[in-house]
């Protein structure tokens, strides 16, 4: 193989700022994750007060954002805005960030044994435009109206229309602007991934032998390659209407403020499905990294490969494949069809069949198995049992007969905020306590991040545990108090239970923030392989240098789960190490 | 420089508490769901939707319950482990235990969605009987314009170049059918034991109709009239909300449905003044 002697380059700027290295850049997502997650979590917070405690008076609010509060109390709209973009920061700007971007980008020339992605310059610009799109989407909030409030999901006629509500002015022209380069982002970070995996393995990498992180971000990356583009085209549909008069989603006899409005021939419906082709898969493209960090995880600590390794494989491909023709489950009450209705239900249930094995599997990979209750395992753990209650609540919604009464309720809220929420967020965890020695050099504090982790799991399970049984109750969501009705008040008392368990779960993850600076700066130092794992990534120094590997690439000769082999010299065998000297087991 | 991972199970709390935390999710989550959480039940169908809900709860709870009791058995019995045990299984046997847990749960969504779920969904879209009472919605912004077809059983012709804040769903006058036609706001009367159709409309963003106690959820979209029919089965008041996100009044949106006996629906509908 022709070697390149790599050049670090020199500057500040070039190094840290504008850099190509994609370790740099996988940090600079999860950076920019992080502060976007302080915003998305204090608007979770308002919200839960606001309806815990209706009356709840603003001062501070007032002063920062006057046109959010009137005469001391949140204005709805607001509230609205709040919801809006909570959703969207977390899904595009959090955890897509974080997980997909963040950890994606540091980890896969790590792990399959390249210098770089394929294409640096393109990762380089793939960051810089979704931070664009991070920017404006958070800039939204102090243009005239306020940032969108028509929710994430942004359905016209409420997002078209400016006289529908405050939010739907320049809030939401700024929020498709937002969203639109996101998708941009990830369309040119998605093809890279694809690309670098692809071509840039390293000698006896083959495509089985590389860990099943690199395999789901593989596999999430085809799926967004697919499912994205549809929804761009959507946004730019969707600002003509705003902006350019046409009709695509906007039907003839639309009535606001006392004024006919003159479109005519679009229909609603459109965007929904438009919205929902990206929608459903994007679910799927954020949970799989996650579930790939946790076999990897749990391999490492529980000391044994991952049971049923292939049959995973082979389930995320079903899944990704399923998840794209199942989009209109989330549509069984919009006016479609009753037929194509039960098709829908008929297909996403089918989903059930990989999605169950994958929770066989990570179940099943600790059994007989030795265990270390690192931080990063306990994480790994945790997200398991949140995939078992998040993925058998999408039964409920799947099946269009019981969707009937469910949908749109708390249950959806509480379902979502397990699969996309927990699993995700606790597998960004997981690999965030596992991979920091790797990305700074130190341990992240072993006893903090303990507390972090059980005052995290409790509330998070039961906070949204008990969604779904307000959910069972009937209570809508996207209400901005509950007070108006009396089969959502019979349940305020569990709403304000639940905005407890809200304040706690957001404390905790300030106990994170505290860990991962004070650990930066004061964490012990880590060696080269400090959780005794197999991987590429482990052979390397702490934090790896410019181009990883110094002059010769590695060569692989064995599969990533190279634990526990009889006969070994150690209870671990990295992947570089030949056939001659350990037997090979995959 | 320490060896982490040498740091053995035994010694931590974590060998008994996780799995114990794990295994006590289930317990939470099942006296939870021994209280009662349905609104009450008025309509015909919707002891079909029930049916639906009870399978679900009852089948994927006894899937959730195994799944958590056998992830907490496995983390207490490897934490108690020095060594692996069970490191790599033929594929036999990897296939046998995770293809067959798999099949099962695929097994129990798929046949509540065919065996308990189509029949509802076949009932609740089926073509309504002949002696049907109409009414018609017309959600705005965030009310909800309720129309009966008075003594002719037409509705009159509307059309969105006629709305106004008096004529808020543009009943046209010159048609003859709309003369008698009845308009109210946020109160729909219903008489017990007779099919009601439900005429869904909207005026500019998209709405949703939603009676929990009937178990009837469906959007009302503008550009489309979508019909819905259900048998009210109960006399009372029921809570009329709207279930999609449609402004800053979302959640205020509220009408009430009136169910009463035949007779009294008459009387009622005769008081009821034309346009």
């Amino acid at each position: 193989m022709n070697e390149q002697v790599e050049h670090e380059p020199h500057g500040f700027v070039r190094r840290y700022i504008f850099s190509t290295d994609h370790k740099v850049i996988g940090i600079q997502y999860m950076l920019t994750a992080m502060f976007a997650a302080v915003v998305a979590g204090l608007l979770a917070v308002m919200m839960r007060i606001q309806l815990a405690w209706p009356d709840s008076r603003w001062p501070l609010l007032e002063t920062i954002l006057p046109e959010a509060v009137s005469d001391g109390v949140m204005k709805p709209e607001f509230y609205l805005a709040m919801v809006t973009m909570h959703g969207t920061l977390m899904a595009f700007f959090v955890i897509s960030f974080a997980l997909v971007s963040g950890l994606g980008n540091y980890l896969i020339p790590l792990q399959i044994g390249a210098r770089d992605m394929a294409y640096p310059l393109l990762n380089m610009l793939s960051y810089w435009i979704g931070l664009l799109g991070a920017i404006i989407g958070l800039g939204s909030f102090f243009v005239e109206g306020g940032a969108a409030a028509s929710g994430w999901t942004a359905y016209p006629p409420l997002s078209a229309v400016r006289q529908a509500i405050p939010g739907s002015a320049m809030g939401q022209t700024l929020w498709l602007l937002g969203v639109a380069l996101f998708i941009v982002s990830f369309t040119m970070g998605g093809l890279n991934y694809f690309v670098t995996v692809m071509t840039q393995r390293a000698r006896g990498m083959s495509l089985m032998r590389m860990p099943l992180t690199v395999w789901t971000l593989l596999i999430s990356a085809i799926v967004g390659l697919l499912a994205f583009p549809p929804l761009t085209a959507a946004a730019i549909m969707l600002l003509l209407d705003r902006h350019a008069g046409t009709s695509f989603f906007l039907p003839s006899g639309l009535y606001f403020g006392n004024r006919l409005l003159e479109n005519s021939g679009g229909t609603p419906l459109l965007w929904q499905h438009l919205f929902w082709f990206l929608g459903h898969p994007e679910v799927y493209v954020l949970l799989f990294p996650a579930l790939g960090i946790a076999f990897d995880v749990l391999a490492t600590f529980t000391r044994k490969p991952p049971f049923g390794h292939r049959m995973s494989i082979i389930s995320l491909g079903v899944a990704a494949f399923l998840s794209t023709v199942v989009w209109g489950h989330h549509m069984f009450v919009s006016g479609m069809s009753p037929y194509v209705g039960e098709f829908f239900s008929i297909g996403t249930l089918l989903i059930t069949l990989p999605s169950a094995i994958l929770g066989v599997n990570l179940v099943a990979s600790l059994r007989g198995a030795t265990i270390r209750f690192t931080v990063p395992m306990l994480f790994a753990v945790g997200l398991i049992a949140l995939f078992g209650l998040g993925g058998l609540g999408g039964i409920f919604l799947g099946t269009a007969t019981s969707d009937m009464y469910l949908h749109d309720t708390y249950f959806v809220v509480g379902h979502f905020h397990f699969v996309i929420g927990g699993v995700t967020l606790f597998g960004l965890f997981a690999g965030f306590y596992y991979w920091f020695p790797k990305m700074f050099g130190r341990m992240m504090n072993e006893r903090l991040g303990k507390i972090h982790f059980w005052l995290t799991l409790i509330p998070f399970y039961l906070l949204f545990l008990g969604m779904h049984f307000i959910g069972l109750a009937g209570v809508p969501r996207h209400y901005f108090s509950f007070m108006s009705f009396d089969f959502t008040r019979r349940f305020q008392g569990m709403q304000v239970q639940v905005t407890y368990l809200a304040l706690v779960l957001s404390a905790a993850q300030l106990i994170f923030l505290f860990n991962f600076v004070w650990s930066l700066r004061a964490g012990k130092k880590a060696g080269l392989n400090p959780w005794n794992a197999a991987t590429l990534e482990w052979t390397v120094p702490s934090p790896p240098p410019h181009g990883n590997w110094g002059a010769v690439l590695p060569v692989v000769h064995r599969w990533p789960y190279e634990y526990s082999v009889p006969d070994a010299p150690a209870d671990f065998t990295p992947q570089t190490v030949p056939a001659s000297a350990v037997a090979v087991t995959q | 420089m320490a060896d982490v991972t040498a740091v053995r199970a035994r010694a931590s709390s974590e060998r008994w508490v996780v799995p114990l935390i794990i295994w006590l999710f289930p317990v939470i989550t099942l006296a939870l769901g021994m209280r009662t959480w349905f609104p009450p039940l008025a309509s015909d169908h919707g002891a079909g939707i029930d049916r639906m809900l009870r399978y679900l709860l009852v089948s994927v709870g006894v899937v959730y319950v195994v799944g958590n009791a056998v992830l907490g058995y496995f983390v207490w019995n490897s934490s108690r482990q020095e060594t692996v045990t069970a490191r790599m299984t033929s594929k036999k046997f990897e296939r046998r235990w995770s293809l067959i847990p798999a099949v099962v749960i695929m097994l129990v969504a798929e046949s509540g969605v065919f065996l308990v779920g189509l029949p509802v969904w076949g009932q609740y879209y089926s073509a309504p009987p002949e002696d049907i009472l109409t009414v018609e919605l017309t959600a705005e912004q965030f009310a909800w314009n309720i129309r009966y077809t008075g003594v002719d059983g037409k509705f009159g012709r509307v059309t969105p170049r006629l709305f106004t804040l008096n004529n808020p769903i543009g009943l046209d006058a010159q048609d003859a059918a709309s003369r008698d036609d009845i308009v109210l706001l946020n109160d729909i009367h219903l008489p017990v034991n007779r099919p009601a159709r439900i005429r869904l409309r909207s005026k500019d963003v998209i709405h949703s109709f939603f009676v929990p106690d009937f178990r009837v959820k469906q959007d009302a979209v503008p550009g489309m009239t979508i019909d819905i029919w259900f048998v009210p089965t109960q006399t009372g008041i029921f809570e009329l909300a709207c279930n999609q996100l449609c402004g800053f009044g979302h959640y205020t949106m509220r009408g009430l449905v009136t169910v009463v006996s035949a007779e009294d629906f008459e009387k009622w509908l005769q008081e009821q003044s034309p346009i």
